[in-house]
């Protein structure tokens, strides 16, 4: 039997958050450690790379790249910030709308990039990491973020 | 990059007609694999910031999941600067380069 889902559209078109308690608490403890990461030198923190990749792969067009992240890197970070804002206020909300879902989204993806990246994953790793493995309660963390991830976005596909 | 300029100008004026500048080829944007995002993910993202249908969007991630990339817009250099922070804030792997 499938439990129950977490994240579900209603008949108003507002969606409805199933979510233990222990989890919104969880949600809002690493919302807390990555604005306080964003909040550091974003540049020199290798686990945040993922968060601010290069536009241009081009070496030759590093002039360009240089313009591009003197124009953006600001406004990429305030919008992270933004959506991490949204999830730690809504956090312990049964109903969201449908802008404040999607921020929910696009931080929750911010999440696993910076976890994933943290770890180390390859597409290969299994949901189930070693049980012996010192990480392997953020291996946890990490699959049960890409759950919720998948639950958004059945319910913003629905 | 730009040609460098020559210094025999009389020399090159003729190839010159009908050469179009570098800066003015076509940009594209390309999405990278990466073993993070989620193929639903990147499938959701790509209908929504490109207004692509279902289908497309899927066969984009597949070949961005099976090749490596995939080629996902193009346009002017402005358009596609765009295009590629609107993947970097949804937190997709993206770059552009010329059309060539």
């Amino acid at each position: 039997m499938r439990p129950a889902r977490r994240v579900r559209r209603t008949w108003r078109g507002d969606f409805e958050v199933r979510l233990p308690e222990a989890e919104r608490e969880l949600l809002v403890a690493l919302v807390g450690t990555l604005r306080a990461a964003l909040d550091g030198d974003v540049r020199a923190e290798p686990a945040l790379r993922r968060l601010f990749p290069p536009a241009y792969a081009d070496p030759a067009d590093e002039p360009a790249e240089a313009e591009y992240q003197a124009l953006v890197h600001d406004e990429l970070l305030a919008s992270r910030r933004a959506a991490l804002d949204v999830l730690e206020a809504t956090a312990s909300r049964d109903r969201l709308d449908e802008a404040e879902l999607q921020s929910w989204m696009t931080a929750l993806n911010q999440l696993r990039l910076v976890l994933g990246t943290r770890l180390d994953v390859s597409e290969d790793d299994g949901p189930l990491p070693d049980p012996d493995d010192p990480a392997a309660p953020l291996h946890d963390v990490y699959h049960w973020l890409g759950v919720l991830l998948e639950a958004v976005i059945d319910a913003l596909e629905d | 990059m730009v040609a460098r300029a020559s210094i025999a100008p009389a020399e090159v004026h003729e190839a010159d007609v009908g050469e179009v500048p570098l800066t003015d080829v076509p940009w594209i944007v390309l999405v990278w694999n990466d073993p993070i995002n989620l193929m639903s993910y990147v499938t959701f993202v790509l209908q929504k910031l490109f207004g692509y249908s279902r289908e497309k969007a899927t066969a984009l991630m597949l070949d961005v999941h099976h090749k490596g990339r995939a080629v996902v817009a193009n346009g002017t250099r402005e358009k596609c600067e765009l295009d590629v922070f609107r993947l970097h804030e949804h937190g997709l792997w993206a770059t552009m380069q010329h059309d060539t």
